[in-house]
């Protein structure tokens, strides 16, 4: 009998991201999101570091920590804008690793911006039609002749997108051209144009930067009738704490990059890291 | 008076290469964000493809224009993968050195193909004339059909644009290529798309050029109407249908009445001249929007 021959096992050994928290409701299906280990340098500087969250399936998440803790990093992490220099983002269980930005949005991830990029130029239905664009079927040629088919998916479109512009009462101004809507108006079409992407995971990046309190909480309303509706996961960075407070079940605190926290509204409120992080360190008294 | 009705719409005529022309300098600068300047020496490359596919194949000019319009597509989609979408993260000054370089290697292989000496095109659409005013005011088949072919490609790209998936989708692109891109839109091949249908209408514009104004095929064909369709696009504001449309319009009809009536030598800077004047006052062009200032 031959020497059996040695065989030393090379599976890399990592660590897993430990007390996930989501929703008892969600525990039975797979989290929508898991964020390993996420990491990003730029040129040296940890953007953001060993970023860990794992998001329920139809939990409503807040993101949330100082000008430049890296939120907004962690959106374009999660979305395949920039490629993650560690750990591993997961959507449905779903490795999104060398994927491109179209492929990851297929797969159900979908966002809003920080300074609203909405199609200026183009009306509103016409904005929420460009999310619907994969789920267009039909060939060049019976758009260029106008076969049947094109007449039919037309249509279906033009329902598909009233019915979603419906969700914040804005069917009125579907012919209005999305740059002279105003600044309000055009944060909602944002989320809307999201929407129509038929996402697993919403991300909205600051949904009430310069909205005033009644719009505020008409907005908290919308997002938690967006999540009953549609049965997605919604992960929102945000400054204003009322909204966050109200509407977030499950809330990541970020500074400098790295997580600093994790619990609900009122963990965090109790937390006083994060209490430190957003005041800064309370003197000592002096003796 | 009849005189000038005659300028007039040979000037229309000449224009309405123009506008198809810079419909495609327009398209790519307005998705791509790039000035392709080898868009001209595709109209060559088309020119040529018409000539052999009618003089060595005698095929009739309808299938010769095809092969041509088949021929430019391909070579389009090709150049833009092969030598522009490596540099997409580039700057712009790269891309655009590198698009004279393509400019520069389309006219030498034209020359290595074809040979320098000119093949002279004879009418392209040989279909009798229209005569009007008694006979005194003669207008070609060739004038007829370019201005037609004009409104017809005009009439299709806007309701491309405007209705179809493809044509949103390309909209989108050039408005913010990283939210389009979000929504699940693929950029390259928007892109790829893009340089296909411009392609397509330089092979139309070649076989048009050669058998209106321009019936002595050489190389280097393409390099001026490409420089003045560029110069339409800019005049009618780049990125715009309706601009290029007006533009290419302008541009001929400018050039062929100060030919006309001023010189011919100086025609050609007539039209710089002019390009240079509604610069001045409209920096965006005729129909381009001003640029916003993003803080």
């Amino acid at each position: 009998m031959s020497e059996r021959p040695k065989r030393r096992s090379t599976t890399k050994m990592v660590p897993m991201p430990s007390q996930a928290i989501i929703p008892e409701r969600d525990v039975h299906d797979i989290p929508v999101l898991e964020a390993r280990h996420l990491g990003i340098e730029f040129g040296g500087l940890k953007a953001v570091d060993d970023f860990n969250l794992t998001i329920g399936k139809t939990e409503i998440a807040g993101l949330i920590g100082p000008n430049g803790a890296g939120k907004t990093t962690v959106f374009n992490l999660l979305t395949k804008v920039y490629e993650p220099t560690t750990g591993a983002v997961l959507i449905n269980g779903r490795d999104l690793h060398g994927l491109s930005i179209v492929q990851a949005s297929k797969l159900g991830i979908a966002r809003t911006f920080q300074n609203i990029r909405l199609f200026d130029k183009m009306t509103v239905e016409e904005n929420v039609r460009i999310g619907l664009h994969n789920q267009i079927k039909y060939d060049m040629l019976s758009g260029i002749l106008r076969l049947p088919r094109y007449w039919k998916q037309e249509k279906r479109q033009h329902e598909k997108a009233m019915e979603l512009l419906d969700i914040f009462g804005m069917q009125d101004l579907a012919d209005e051209v999305a740059g002279s809507l105003p600044y309000g108006v055009q944060r909602r079409l944002e989320i809307v144009r999201a929407l129509a992407t038929d996402p697993k995971l919403l991300l909205l990046d600051e949904p009430a930067a310069g909205m005033n309190p009644h719009e505020t909480e008409e907005l908290m309303e919308n997002i938690a009738k967006i999540r009953d509706r549609f049965q997605i996961a919604i992960l929102l960075i945000e400054h204003d704490m009322s909204l966050v407070m109200g509407v977030c079940e499950g809330i990541c605190v970020l500074n400098f990059g790295r997580v600093i926290a994790k619990g609900t509204a009122d963990e965090i409120q109790a937390n006083p890291v994060v209490i430190e992080a957003y005041l800064g360190k309370k003197k000592e008294a002096a003796t | 008076m009849v005189a000038f009705l005659r300028y007039l719409i040979n000037g229309i005529s000449l224009g309405s290469v123009y506008a198809i022309i810079a419909l495609g300098y327009s398209m790519v600068y307005g998705i791509a964000k790039m000035l392709n300047f080898a868009h001209g020496d595709i109209i060559m490359i088309g020119a040529y493809i018409v000539y052999c596919v009618m003089v060595y194949l005698t095929m009739p000019p309808l299938i010769a224009v095809l092969c041509a319009v088949v021929v430019c597509t391909i070579l389009g989609i090709v150049i833009e993968r092969l030598a522009y979408k490596p540099l997409r993260q580039s700057a712009s000054l790269a891309v655009l050195i590198t698009a004279i370089g393509v400019s520069y290697f389309l006219q030498n292989a034209a020359m290595l193909i074809w040979g320098s000496n000119p093949k002279v095109f004879s009418s392209v659409f040989a279909l009798g004339s229209l005569r009007l005013l008694n006979g005194e005011l003669v207008i070609s088949s060739e004038t007829l059909l370019t201005i037609g072919a004009n409104i017809v490609i005009m009439v299709a790209l806007t309701l491309f644009t405007g209705k179809t998936k493809m044509g949103k989708a390309m909209r989108a692109v050039s408005e913010d290529k990283g939210a389009a891109e979000l929504m699940g839109i693929n950029v390259n091949r928007t892109i790829s798309m893009t340089f296909a249908i411009g392609s397509a209408l330089a092979a139309i514009a070649g076989a048009l050029l050669c058998s209106t104004t321009n019936p002595n095929l050489v190389p280097t064909t393409g390099s001026m109407p490409g420089i003045k369709a560029f110069t339409a696009a800019v005049f009618g504001g780049i990125g715009s249908i309706p601009g290029a449309l007006i533009g290419g319009l302008l541009l001929g009809v400018i050039e062929i009445l100060g030919k006309a009536y001023i010189s011919t030598e100086l025609s050609d800077a007539l039209v710089f001249a002019v390009l240079i004047i509604v610069l001045l006052f409209k920096p965006a062009g005729l129909l381009g929007k001003p640029m916003r200032e993003k803080v």
